[in-house]
């Protein structure tokens, strides 16, 4: 049992913050104290429910010189991700139960949060046939996706949308037009053109989206769009929000606050999918995900080693790891006055966990006591080298930013900081 | 001499220091025309060419401007070596660093390859084209030929036409004559239009009348087709007979305009075969002797910015 008094409680489900402290039993939270209870001191701190996070890319099986399940594992809990739902886009990908199960059993023995893998929604994550859906979801998983790599063939998307919509699966698409996205490593404008970048048009988002949505009306299935990145795009998510389809849209904490400029001087680590946004979309987002249109806020942790983007920016990796920053650079958010402290866990615990029919995610009794305790507002400059993660890749080297983790539990266990 | 260690693009250079290379160069076109060509400003010095895409033209300007200064100058064919090994190129760019070049010519097909290299070497590097971003020294040929042919290098209205998408030319010279305050006019089909290319200061249309009007320097780009996906223009004849630059079309410039094609041309899709041979307005002989001058006066400072160099910063 442990019981943590004096804390700021940020309950995402009334959008209140409340003094007060928890009480945690047989991995859960079973009481709400008041102030003044006896117990941990966490010293006015922030008590929050920990982040889920979808969209995680982890190394294994295929670049575990990349990212292992114990690596990505303690960068979650040193970042307060107390979920990770990982990708399948590894090498082979997800997209068989048995590869699943060998999946999930590493990820148990080895990650010290909590890991929900999600399948290809097709086989080799080729979009032509689909998988195994039903068998993936017995075997535990929660999301189909094919990564990165949108589904091109609208008559394949359908069958598969279809028949997951049977079985009240949720899929995850990339929404970004795969021919006009080809080869295009930023957005199209002045800098890209002055660059000499291969670029492509914002506009690639919402052509995409628009097609996914009369899909999704057609066949009656739960969408997930992985990343939301342009204002193009959104008026296309509100009308089908509007409309009743079972749609929901996330959008990295990169994208929301880094824009097309930090790529000037051809540096990779900005090197995203999609591409950095303008100032303009980037505020649009801002906007949407505090009036709650985009429902979530992930990490696309994307971790790749030094040599894969130590390359000309058109040849390097796209990507960045953002397990340990996803929350610090949200802080940002809300030391800029865009999102109060409970929108901003509305987007990283309760969104994700309703999304995904989890208990977690809520600041209430009988909720896992997957807990994260925070001091808001602690400045700090960030150091890559620091990172828990194999790979290093984070855009935000050396950037001054608010907001550390001071502890993680993990179902009423303390998970960070480990005393090793 | 320059601010900076390295010429690698338009971008960063100051009109003084765009002046100071016109002039220099100057002084070697007369050189080159003379029966001594030779001097000793890279006496001592080694030079390496490293093109990691064809190229002949350039390629020979850099190893003659190397080699009347006094330079050692190596060729490397890029292709054929190392890459097909799978070195990458910041690996192959420490490997020369260690043999103590001083210059290093590079060209690479991905725009910003060749300030990644730079970053890992002492040397000086010239940038000869990187992907579609810059080609500096083609941007001064260019300037010098136009100054040298009109008396000045501000003020005038310079029409350039074509492909301007895929053109490294193009962005490097639209570079320099905006800096040196110059009207400057993009012609061709919106298809090879960069995005967003209207918000950088220049006029922006697809006819070439219009385009060409009152014009000063009319400059031609070859239509890259080995750069494209396919699909920019329906053909080569229809992209003639409407942005080819024949005397039709050139007789809306003014009547001493200049036409340049930094070459090599394609006769017959974007300049009429005749035209182009005119020595009454084509300056396009003139360029490529400009080029070798050009070269020879961004090497000649570069190598007094390293001779500069306190002992041990350099080598």
């Amino acid at each position: 049992m442990t019981t943590l008094t004096n804390a700021r409680l940020i309950d995402p489900e009334s959008g209140a913050i409340t003094l007060g402290g928890v009480r945690l039993e047989d991995g859960v939270i079973v009481e709400i104290l008041p102030e003044g209870a006896e117990g941990i001191d966490c010293g006015g701190k922030c008590l929050a429910p920990g982040i889920i996070d979808i969209g995680v890319k982890i190394g294994e099986p295929g670049e575990r010189h990349k990212e292992s399940f114990r690596t990505a594992g303690r960068s979650a809990a040193a970042g307060g991700i107390t979920t990770m739902v990982t990708r399948p886009d590894t090498t082979p990908a997800i997209d068989s139960p048995e590869l699943l199960d060998f999946f999930s059993r590493r990820a148990a023995d080895l990650a010290p949060v909590n890991v929900l893998p999600m399948a290809a929604l097709t086989k080799g994550r080729d979009g032509a046939e689909m998988t195994e859906i039903s068998f993936l979801r017995d075997a535990g998983a929660v999301a189909f996706t094919d990564g990165d790599r949108p589904l091109q063939n609208p008559k394949t998307l359908q069958r598969a949308l279809t028949y997951a919509a049977d079985l009240g699966a949720l899929v995850m698409a990339h929404p970004q037009e795969p021919t006009l996205s080809k080869g295009a490593c930023a957005t199209a404008g002045p800098l890209a053109s002055l660059m000499g970048l291969p670029a492509v048009s914002p506009m690639a988002e919402r052509i995409q989206l628009e097609r996914d949505m009369a899909l999704v009306e057609m066949t009656g299935a739960r969408y997930h769009a992985d990343q939301i990145t342009t204002a193009a795009a959104l008026p296309t998510l509100e009308r089908a929000k509007k409309a009743g389809l079972k749609v929901s849209a996330g959008v990295s904490a990169h994208h929301l606050t880094l824009n097309q400029f930090d790529i000037e001087g051809y540096r990779t680590f900005f090197k995203l999918k999609p591409p950095l946004r303008t100032e303009d979309d980037r505020l649009a987002v801002v906007d949407a995900v505090q009036s709650g249109l985009i429902d979530i806020i992930c990490s696309m942790h994307t971790p790749q080693d030094e040599e894969s983007k130590r390359l000309p920016f058109e040849e390097a990796a796209s990507g960045a790891v953002g397990l340990e920053t996803l929350l610090p650079a949200c802080m940002q958010l809300v030391h800029a006055g865009h999102l109060t402290l409970p929108e901003l866990f509305r987007a990283l615990a309760l969104n994700p966990a309703k999304l995904l029919g989890l208990e977690a995610g809520r600041l209430a009794v009988g909720a896992p006591a997957d807990l994260i305790l925070f001091d808001p507002d602690k400045p700090f400059v960030l150091n890559r080298t620091k990172l828990h993660s194999k790979s290093k890749n984070t855009p935000y080297d050396l950037r001054r930013m608010e907001g550390v983790v001071l502890q993680t539990y993990v179902a009423g266990a303390q998970v960070f900081p480990l005393d090793d | 001499m320059l601010q900076h260690r390295h010429l690698l693009g338009i971008e960063g250079l100051s009109k003084a220091e765009i002046t100071t290379i016109l002039d220099l160069a100057e002084l070697y076109a007369k050189q080159n025309r003379s029966a001594q060509k030779h001097s000793t400003a890279l006496s001592g010095m080694t030079q390496v060419n490293m093109f990691f895409e064809a190229s002949t033209r350039t390629q020979s300007s850099f190893e003659i401007a190397g080699k009347r200064l006094g330079a050692d100058v190596m060729n490397m064919q890029m292709s054929a070596s190392s890459i097909s090994k799978g070195e990458t190129l910041i690996d192959t760019a420490m490997t020369l660093n260690a043999m103590h070049p001083d210059l290093l010519v590079v060209r690479h097909p991905h725009s910003g390859a060749v300030a990644l290299l730079a970053e890992k070497v002492n040397c000086a590097v010239l940038n000869a084209g990187d992907g579609r971003h810059e080609h500096p020294t083609q941007a001064l040929l260019d300037a010098l030929t136009i100054r040298r042919a009109k008396g000045r290098l501000h003020r005038l209205t310079i029409a350039i036409c074509g492909d301007i998408a895929h053109s490294r030319v193009a962005r490097s010279n639209l570079l320099l004559l905006g800096k040196m305050e110059n009207r400057v006019r993009l012609v061709g089909p919106r298809t090879l239009m960069p995005s967003g290319i209207d918000q950088l200061g220049v006029e922006i249309t697809d006819d070439m009348e219009a385009g060409l009007q009152g014009a000063d320097v009319v400059m031609m780009l070859r239509l890259q087709k080995e750069r494209m996906d396919g699909g920019f223009i329906p053909s080569e004849r229809e992209y003639y007979h409407r942005w080819g630059l024949d005397a039709a079309k050139l007789a809306h410039a003014k009547p001493d305009a200049i036409v340049m094609h930094p070459g090599p041309m394609n006769r017959g899709v974007e300049i009429d075969g005749v035209l182009a041979d005119d020595i009454n307005r084509s300056v396009i002989q003139e360029q490529v002797e400009m080029g070798v001058a050009v070269r020879m006066a961004a090497m000649d400072l570069l190598a007094r910015g390293l001779r500069a160099q306190p002992e041990g910063v350099y080598v």
